[in-house]
């Protein structure tokens, strides 16, 4: 009979460390293959063809590009925040607020034209950065556990939002509740014609290069992972661990809260329910699977683009259910947090004798 | 001589390139007390590992009682009578003493069996004069009971082959004459005890004998040590000469650091009651005690993690009544912290993001936020090579380095400074008689430099060799503070188990 066990590692090979995310996306398309089987597919063709139409043309490159934008920001906004153990498991509420005060501000009227796409970006980070400073008050000054009120906060917004689209913001002509379209001066510019890539690929760009540098290259960013590593040594080093602590927190807030903006400046110009479709909880799948690696993100995100801009053309093509997209993305973190345990422990088979 | 209870064959075992056993044997007989020496590193704690189940050696054999047998885990190597007393014990401390030693146990149709669990305990009593009283919470228990706790369990579960992993750091001269009496006991019951140290003497006193490793070999094996120098068993363990440091006269001048009537608040036993004493330059104080008794709150305050509840510090002049890390730190007081692995230095981090922790924002590591890349390559690759820090390089990640490295690191940190004051708490704890001479060494020059030395210790050999004065702490305060010409082990080691000063003179 053979036998494993696990042992700790004294040291991570290099290697190891960058196939494991690959090795963890292979067994999540091998492990859902099996659903479309079930669905009577061709597993090949299925997965030939999710990956051809989010990759092969132009348009259905951009498009994946478009789909990627948001992820990339939540996904750095997770990579912040868990990189100071600060849970948060709100990036899809920040984005919300993000969105709103991008739709509020792309709105207003009086105010130069120029000026309403650089008010809407820095109205939306403030507007996420304060909606995740309120659990990072209650944690660090009354221990209130962040996942939780992270978590449910989302909920408080989401419904606060269906509050206003069905009230104030209720669309006077069609009833809809949709809220009133930006300003066409606040309209994203478009980067390449006869798509829908919009500038907010260029924010979230961007945003991974100041992140990166942030965290690898700044006493903040330094600062922030010692806090999340031992909160304990880093106080006793002298580190003021709440500050550092509700940085995080604004920082990871601004982030998920720009992926708001972009979509409302970018796609949708109003918000309306179901604007995110639970980015902001894929963002902490694409967070897993970056291992907290601000470049990562960017791989990490484009994959979960691909699957989901890919699965509905898979859908069309093969009639396997567009949820699939969900199921792969759920699988991720599972294979993911998998592949974790090897980067920590080896596998030692042996042969064992019956005694 | 007779059978052996348990033998060790051709044990190797290598972690990536190191290896950490290189076949080694070891054989334990009834009425063994064995001594196990080395320094850290030496793969003495890899070895006890593989016996106690932790890790699969690559090749070898253990067989106890002649049959050879696999232990996969520890379950397996109690079943086979192998019990360990780890140096950081394993008790749950809400639960009672009595539900501490049923843990585990397999109890009858899924009740708790109280009664034959007793019945063990009194067993073990009658047997090793081994006790703790079975409904005390583990919580209540001082440092030597839940350790004698532990033995207990060991033994109430069956061991026949104890292995103590520096079982007397923690305790008084008398708790660890106890401890001595029980271990005799066990031996002369036909059971083995292999006993871990890096107290020369102890090992002297207690052992027959003694087994000595180095870079994971068995260097040396002797029967009969009591005719071998310390120095000489110091020798063996480090593979070179040993040169005790030598204290040069210094007269102490000003006073750096004044507690005046301090104490701090809370009901546990170990709050700080009422503590005054100087620190002066030129001097190192020696802070003795069983631990648990206001040690680690005298630390804190000086570290400025704690506020005291009322009366005054005094860092070099300065009335200081709220501390907070950063600023004991601008006011000159490097500080070794108790707990390395947990405190002191973040071990999931690179060895050079440790070296600069504390300091990362000063003008010379950063310019405006950003982090001077070259200055702190430059500053980290000096200091290992002043403190001589064996490390394969300097973005190793720090939890991989040994015991005495991880010291050597900190102390670079905190000495690169030139601080005023340093508090060392348990400075060297758990390290080997090379890394213990370089930190000694370190102390002796800062005071030779008119620095302050605060020096927590738990162990009294090294607080009599280096103190300038002695101070014994028991519950919460200063039980008596003495120059060294008028300290002895027995009046200190009375001090610290709560005898009053005049019953102790």
């Amino acid at each position: 009979m053979i036998t494993f066990r696990l042992e700790p590692r004294e040291h991570t090979p290099l290697w190891l460390n960058a196939l494991l995310p690959l090795a963890a996306v292979l067994a999540t398309l091998i492990i859902c293959s099996g659903l479309i089987k079930l669905a009577g597919a061709s597993v090949i063709s299925a997965y030939v063809i999710m990956f051809k139409s989010a990759l092969f043309t132009k348009f259905d490159f951009a498009e994946t590009l478009v789909k990627a934008t948001p992820l990339v920001l939540t996904g750095l906004a997770v990579v912040v925040a868990f990189r100071a153990k600060f849970w948060n498991i709100g990036a899809e509420g920040q984005l919300l607020a993000g969105a709103m005060a991008a739709a509020y501000l792309g709105a207003l009227k009086g105010v130069p034209a120029w000026s309403l796409i650089p008010l809407m970006i820095v109205g939306g980070a403030v507007a996420g950065a304060i909606w995740a400073a309120i659990p990072a008050i209650l944690k660090t000054r009354y221990k209130v556990d962040d996942v939780v009120t992270t978590l449910l906060l989302n909920f408080v917004i989401d419904y606060g939002m269906m509050a206003l689209l069905n009230g104030p913001w209720k669309d006077p002509l069609s009833g809809y509740p949709d809220s009133p379209d930006i300003l066409p001066a606040a309209q994203f510019p478009i980067l390449l014609k006869h798509t829908r890539l919009h500038l907010g690929v260029l924010v979230a760009a961007v945003a991974t290069f100041i992140i990166w540098f942030l965290i690898r290259r700044t006493t903040l960013g330094f600062s922030i992972t010692a806090v999340g590593e031992n909160p304990k040594a880093s106080s006793f080093a002298g580190m003021s661990v709440s500050k550092i602590i509700f940085l995080a927190a604004a920082i990871s807030g601004a982030l998920a809260g720009l992926a708001g903006v972009g979509e409302v400046g970018g796609i949708q110009f109003q918000v309306m329910q179901g604007i995110s479709p639970g980015y902001g909880y894929t963002g902490i799948i694409i967070a897993m699977l970056a291992r907290l690696n601000p470049l990562g993100v960017i791989p990490a995100a484009f994959f979960f683009a691909v699957v989901i801009t890919g699965a509905e053309a898979m859908s069309r093509a093969t009639g396997v259910p567009v949820f699939l997209a969900d199921v792969i993305q759920g699988t991720a973190l599972v294979t993911m947090l998998v592949a974790l345990m090897f980067n920590q422990y080896r596998v030692k088979f042996k042969k064992v004798r019956h005694e | 001589m007779p059978a052996p209870l348990l033998e060790m064959v051709g044990i190797s075992k290598t972690f990536g390139s190191v290896k950490a056993n290189d076949n080694v044997s070891l054989s334990l007989y009834p009425g063994d007390i064995l001594g196990l020496l080395g320094e850290n590193g030496a793969g003495k704690t890899t070895l006890m590992n593989v016996l106690f189940g932790v890790y699969t050696p690559d090749t070898g054999i253990i067989r106890i009682n002649g049959k050879q047998v696999k232990i996969q885990n520890s379950a397996d190597a109690l079943r086979h009578g192998v019990g360990m007393v780890h140096q950081h014990f394993h008790l749950v401390p809400c639960h009672t003493v009595l539900e501490n030693l049923m843990v585990g146990q397999k109890g009858r149709g899924g009740k708790l069996d109280r009664k034959s669990t007793l019945e063990a305990m009194r067993v073990v009593k009658d047997r090793f004069g081994l006790y703790v009283e079975p409904e005390t919470l583990v919580s209540d228990l001082t440092v030597g009971e839940q350790q004698r706790l532990e033995i207990i369990k060991a033994l109430v579960r069956g061991a026949r082959a104890l292995i103590l992993d520096e079982p007397t750091s923690t305790l008084t001269p008398q708790e660890t004459e106890g401890l001595f009496e029980a271990m005799r006991s066990m031996a002369s019951e036909g059971m083995g005890v292999i006993f871990i140290s890096h107290k020369l003497q102890e090992v002297q006193e207690i052992t027959n004998r003694v087994v000595i490793m180095r870079k994971g070999k068995v260097t040396a094996e002797l029967d009969n040590i009591e005719h071998v120098s310390r120095q000489e068993l110091a020798e063996l363990m480090c593979g070179h000469e040993i040169t005790p440091p030598v204290k040069e006269p210094v007269t102490p001048k000003e006073v750096l650091l004044e507690f005046k009537d301090v104490s701090t608040p809370g009901f546990a036993r170990s709050r700080l009651k009422g503590i005054s004493f100087q620190l002066r330059a030129g001097e190192i104080l020696g802070i003795a005690g069983v631990s648990g008794n206001g040690q680690r709150e005298l630390a804190e305050i000086i570290s400025g993690m704690l506020a005291p509840f009322s009366g005054s510090v005094e860092i070099r002049g300065k009335v200081m009544n709220r501390l907070s890390p950063r600023d004991v730190q601008k006011l000159g007081v490097g500080r070794i912290p108790e707990d390395r692995m947990e405190i002191g230095l973040i071990i999931s981090l690179p060895l050079k993001d440790n070296m600069i922790l504390p300091r990362v924002h000063e003008p010379r590591f950063n310019r405006k936020g950003v982090l001077l890349r070259r200055a702190i390559d430059a500053f980290v690759r000096e200091q290992i090579e002043v403190f001589d820090i064996r490390t394969p390089s300097p973005d190793i990640r720090t939890g991989a380095l040994s015991g005495g490295n991880l010291q050597k690191a900190l102390l670079a940190r905190e000495l690169a400074w030139d601080p005023y004051i340093l508090l060392a708490d348990q400075p060297t704890r758990g390290l080997d008689v090379g890394a213990a001479q370089f930190v000694h060494e370190k102390f002796l020059e800062l005071r030779k430099n008119g620095r302050g030395v605060i020096l927590i210790s738990e162990d009294l050999e090294e607080l009599f060799a280096l103190s300038d004065r002695i101070a014994v702490m028991y519950e919460g305060k200063i039980n008596g503070i003495m120059p060294i010409s008028e300290a002895t082990v027995q009046r200190v080691g009375l001090l610290m188990a709560g005898m009053e000063e005049e019953v102790a003179a």
